[in-house]
This record gives C-alpha cells, structure tokens and sequence, in this order.
C-alpha cells in the first residue's frame, strides 16, 4: 500500500541533521505498524514524509503506486486518503467539536449537510464523546481533544491513519482512555503507522515493530521477537533503558 | 551588618505589602458609594477647571462665544425666492387649495409659480421687469453644511474601510505565501506605500492617477470620476498597506500545527487560508485593525486639500463665512471624537464577543 524507497532527509536549520538516511520501508493494507526510537531518531520525520508534510530530498514514496513527491501528483487527494493524528491535538479552536469534525467532510469530501451530521455523530459515538459534539475544544480535557483528533482524521474514511506520538502530551490519566480508542480502530483492520513510546500498545496491537536511529531503520519484527530476541545492541540498549 | 540585612530586606517586604494593600484598597475605596462620589466629584471639578480656564482665557482676549449660531451650520431652513426671467405681465393669480398659482408670461415664456398666501405682492396685470421677485417664502429644513460635511466623511470612511480591508487581506495573504512574485509584490506596496506621506499619495492620485484617468475615461466616451472617488483610493491604497502588515502579523502568530492538520486532511492551500487560518487571525488583528480605521477617519481630512467637502473643509467654509472660529473647530474635533469613539466601541464590543469562545 505505501512502498518507501530510499528516502534520504537533512535538516539544515538550525544545524545541519541527518533525519532520514536510505530508509526503505512497505506498508501494506490492513498492517498495524509501530515506529519507535529515542528522540531526534528521525521516526517523526519519516511518518510526516509519508503524507508529504515533509519532502524527502531523494527517494521515493509510493502510496497506492503514486509517486507522492511528483509535482504532477495532486497531493490534496492523496491526503484525503490518509489520515494524521498530531501530538498536540491541533483542533481548530474557532469551531466546536462538531464543526472539526465536519469541516474536511464538507470541503475535500464535499458532503451533503445530513451525511456529514450522521457521520459526525456516529464517529463521536464510537470515540466516546457524543455528549461533547457542542463543546468547544477549549473546554475539552487533552483525552477528549485527542480523541476527537482521531474522529476528525476518521471523518475522511482514510484508508491508512498516521499517528505522531498522540499520547506523549497527555496527563498519564488520559492515555488510556485514547489508546483504547485506537486499539479498537486497529481491531477493526484499519492499516495504521503509529509514532509512539506506548510499549504496552506496541506489544498489544502491533503486527510490526520498526525501530529507528539516528535516520536509519536499525531493526524491524514482530513485537515478540522485537522485545524478546533483539538482535542489534543499540536495540538492546533502547529497551533496556525504557522498559 | 547581619541583622541590617534583614531589616532591609523586611522593609522590602513590607513595601511590598504596602503596595498590594493600596492595590486592593483602591478597588475598596470605589465599593464604597461615598467615596466614589467624591472620586467623580474630583474628576469633574478638574474638568471644569481646565475648559472654565480655556474659557476664561478666550473671554479676556474678547472673543464672543457665540453658540447659539451653530446649530445651523447643521440644519437650517431655506428661503426660496422667486425671480421673473424676462419682461411681461402677471396673467392670472388663482387660488389652489392653501396656495396661489401665479401665472406670468414673459418674452421668455409663461410660467406658472405656487406660492403661498402672503408671500407675493402682484395682482393681474402687473408688469415684470427680469430680476424682480415675484415671491419670497421659507422652505423646508435643509443640511447645513457640517451635516453634509459629516456625511460625506462618513461616507468615505466607510468605503475605504471596506476596500483597506480587502486590499490588506489580498496583499497579507501574499506577503505569506511562498510564491515568490506575490511575495515581492506585497512587500513593495507596503515599502512603498508606508514610504511616503498620505498627502502626497492623495495628490498623486487625484492629480496624476485622477488627471491621466479621467481624461481615458473623457476620450472613451465615459464620465470621469469625482475627486470622492480618487480620495477613496488614496485612503483605500494607504490603509490597506498598514492592514497587510497587521493581517501577515496575525497569520504568523497562528500555531503551524494548524495548517498542518488542516493540511493533512486534504484541503488545498485557500481552503485552509480562509476556514482555518483567517478566522483565528481575526480575533488577534482585530484590535489594531480598529486602531488603522480609527486612524482612517481621522486622516480623511486631508482630503479637503483636493476639493472634497468633508467634515474638515466644511468646517473651513463655514468659519470663512460666520468667522465663529472657535466654536466651529471645536466642533469639528467634537464630530471626529464621536465617530472615532463609537467605532472603537464596537470593536471592543466584537472584541468581547470573540473572546468568549
């Protein structure tokens, strides 16, 4: 479904970092994958060049066999098939739950008003804060935020959702609340590439686990083997030092 | 020396403390129904002191206050008076209804006035000579000429406030966009414009832009446009290269996680621009854009240098004609205060609205 081809990426400002060095990845339909490393690993990078937020300066990615960093390629549509969830929530604060949900529906899926209602709602329902649909995400609490994030990203019927460390700026309380909402989407088949520091989710859900250092794909498996054998020492050193 | 340390930093304390009783106790001062009386009581005595002293001062250079003049520079009631336009006779004078149809022929034609009663002093036959009034009665109440003025400067305000702003949002949309001849473009109105002052950029668009385009308009047949019209685009122009700056401010200070999961959800560049970023602008640029339009109004009076009749220039003419100076002028200022004023009202009022979601 996404072929990454050896993609290469540096960051010059503010000094000069190699985020992404020769990685190539698959990713196919229905794959629930989990991107993990230290920080400044390049994990980040990689999941946001997979939507193009980033631009690789050399390599290739292909989702569905479209070369996203072809200028021809439209990538608003691409887009509109790949749903992203952010650290920081990033809600539209000037609309209430329900217009964040609704607005993309209505401007890239060009959805008729009752559509759009219906769907709103049910995915509200499914995250667990219908009550909430008039609020405004100021008086939301970061769980809540976060789980309308995901119903926003949903509202598109993405084929694949992108998830950029969605708990790493929750209060320990609310993790859980949002990653049950994500084990059930998993669950349901949905093929997702997840950034996370989540070890029990990873461990749970996770049919691949990547591991990433200093831009380079280190070690990848299935998360038996991935915390049980670990093969490469930097790998090992990791787990240790967070488990 | 120890014990001396302490004691400073004690009586920092305790300064400190002092500070934030007077603090609270201003606050209790003014629960306090007496002593609020006493504070506005303060307030107007020093008021009538500084406008009682401007007074006294005009008063000892003999300038006679003459307020009671001023009420028709807004609204006044015309006298019409009727002349003959040639010679001749009065033909007929009959009753219609409460007023009298004169008939007059004269070498230039027959012509029928109305008037009323007791306003004429002819009877049938009478001979006119040209210039002779056949009649003369009060009309209806009319705009005095600061009214007029007022309106006219209210007017153009309020144009050059829409069009400053769709300019400001244009070219603010620009500055920030990666295209690089946008980009430049935005950037060389606002050097340029924000470069010179406004009364020259008015005379350049009346005498130049207004002097080159009327005479286009002349030879394709088209009428020119008043010197309204081109002092509209020297204030549209002008406050529209401040308001890019205060719109590009104001997108800029929108977290770029926005635009990101804008975005990221597949909506182009403009449909983010205007349902994500514009929207959360306006509540950061809505203050000092009340400041640019308030600046607007006021500025609007250096159009009177191109011949438009607003408020300023109404005022010039009606000082040249009942040489009340003074009152006039401070008028005028009164006027300006009061649209100013009512404006930022608004906005604060819009202000407070947008700042309960």
């Amino acid at each position: 479904m996404i072929d990454v081809i050896s993609i290469y990426k540096t960051f010059y400002v503010p000094h000069e970092v190699k985020a992404l060095v020769d990685v190539s990845n698959k990713i196919e339909a229905g794959e629930v994958v989990v991107v993990i490393g230290p920080s400044g690993s390049g994990k980040s990078t990689f999941l946001r060049c997979l939507n193009r937020l980033e631009t690789a300066e050399r390599g290739q990615i292909l989702v569905d066999g479209v070369d996203i960093f072809d200028p021809k390629t439209n990538i608003n549509t691409v887009r509109a098939e790949m749903g992203m969830v952010f650290q920081s929530f990033n809600l539209y604060p000037h609309l209430t739950v329900q217009g964040n949900v609704g607005l993309a529906q209505k401007l890239v899926r060009k959805r008729p008003k009752k559509e759009r209602e219906e769907k709103t709602r049910m995915l509200l329902e499914k995250v667990g804060i219908s009550a909430k649909a008039k609020a405004w995400p100021s008086n939301l609490s970061g769980g809540q935020q976060q789980r309308v994030a995901i119903a926003r990203a949903l509202a598109m019927d993405p084929k694949i959702m992108l998830f950029d460390e969605p708990t790493s700026a929750l209060d320990p309380e609310m993790i859980g609340e949002v990653l049950e909402v994500m084990k059930t989407f998993a669950k349901e088949g949905m093929t997702m590439v997840c950034v996370t520091h989540e070890m029990g989710f990873a461990r749970e859900v996770a049919d691949r686990v990547i591991f990433m250092d200093e831009g380079m794909v280190v070690e990848e498996g299935t998360p038996e083997k991935f915390y049980k054998n670990p093969t490469h020492d930097r790998t090992k050193l990791f787990l240790k030092q967070i488990l | 020396m120890n014990q001396g340390r302490q004691k400073t930093s004690s009586a920092g304390l305790f300064s400190k403390a002092i500070n934030m009783e007077q603090n609270i106790s201003n606050i209790k001062r003014l629960s306090n129904p007496i002593a609020y009386i006493l504070s506005v009581c303060g307030f107007l005595v020093l008021l009538f002191m500084v406008i009682g002293s401007v007074y006294y001062a005009t008063v000892a250079v003999d300038y006679q206050w003459r307020w009671f003049k001023v009420p028709k520079y807004f609204m006044y009631k015309s006298t019409i008076t009727l002349y003959a336009e040639g010679y001749g006779e009065i033909d007929t004078i009959a009753a219609n209804k409460d007023k009298y149809d004169i008939t007059v022929t004269t070498d230039a034609g027959e012509r029928t006035y109305t008037v009323p009663e007791g306003t004429f002093d002819w009877i049938e036959g009478d001979m006119v000579a040209p210039g002779d009034i056949i009649a003369s009665y009060e009309g209806g109440w009319q705009p005095g000429i600061l009214a007029k003025g007022l309106w006219v400067t209210l007017k153009i305000s309020f144009i050059a406030t829409i069009f400053g702003i769709l300019l400001g949002i244009i070219g603010g949309v620009a500055r920030v966009s990666n295209t690089p001849v946008l980009k430049w473009s935005a950037m060389a109105y606002v050097e340029v414009i924000r470069g010179s002052p406004l009364l020259v950029q008015i005379m350049i668009f009346y005498f130049v832009l207004g002097t080159t385009m009327n005479k286009i308009l002349m030879m394709n047949g088209i009428p020119k446009l008043d010197a309204e019209w081109y002092g509209i685009m020297a204030l549209s122009v002008f406050t529209g290269a401040y308001v890019v700056e205060i719109v590009r401010a104001g997108i800029e200070a929108i977290h770029p996680g926005q635009v990101e999961a804008a975005r990221s959800s597949g909506m182009t560049y403009f449909q983010c621009m205007f349902h994500i970023i514009l929207p959360q602008a306006l509540k950061t640029i809505l203050p000092p854009l009340a400041g640019q339009f308030i600046n607007l109004i006021k500025d609007s009076s250096l159009l009177g240098m191109i011949s438009i009749r607003e408020l300023t220039k109404a005022t010039r003419e009606g000082i040249t004609t009942s040489l009340q100076t003074f009152e006039l002028w401070i008028l005028c200022a009164i006027l300006y205060l009061l649209m100013t004023f009512t404006l930022s009202m608004c906005v604060q009022y819009l202000e407070r609205r947008t700042a309960t979601k």
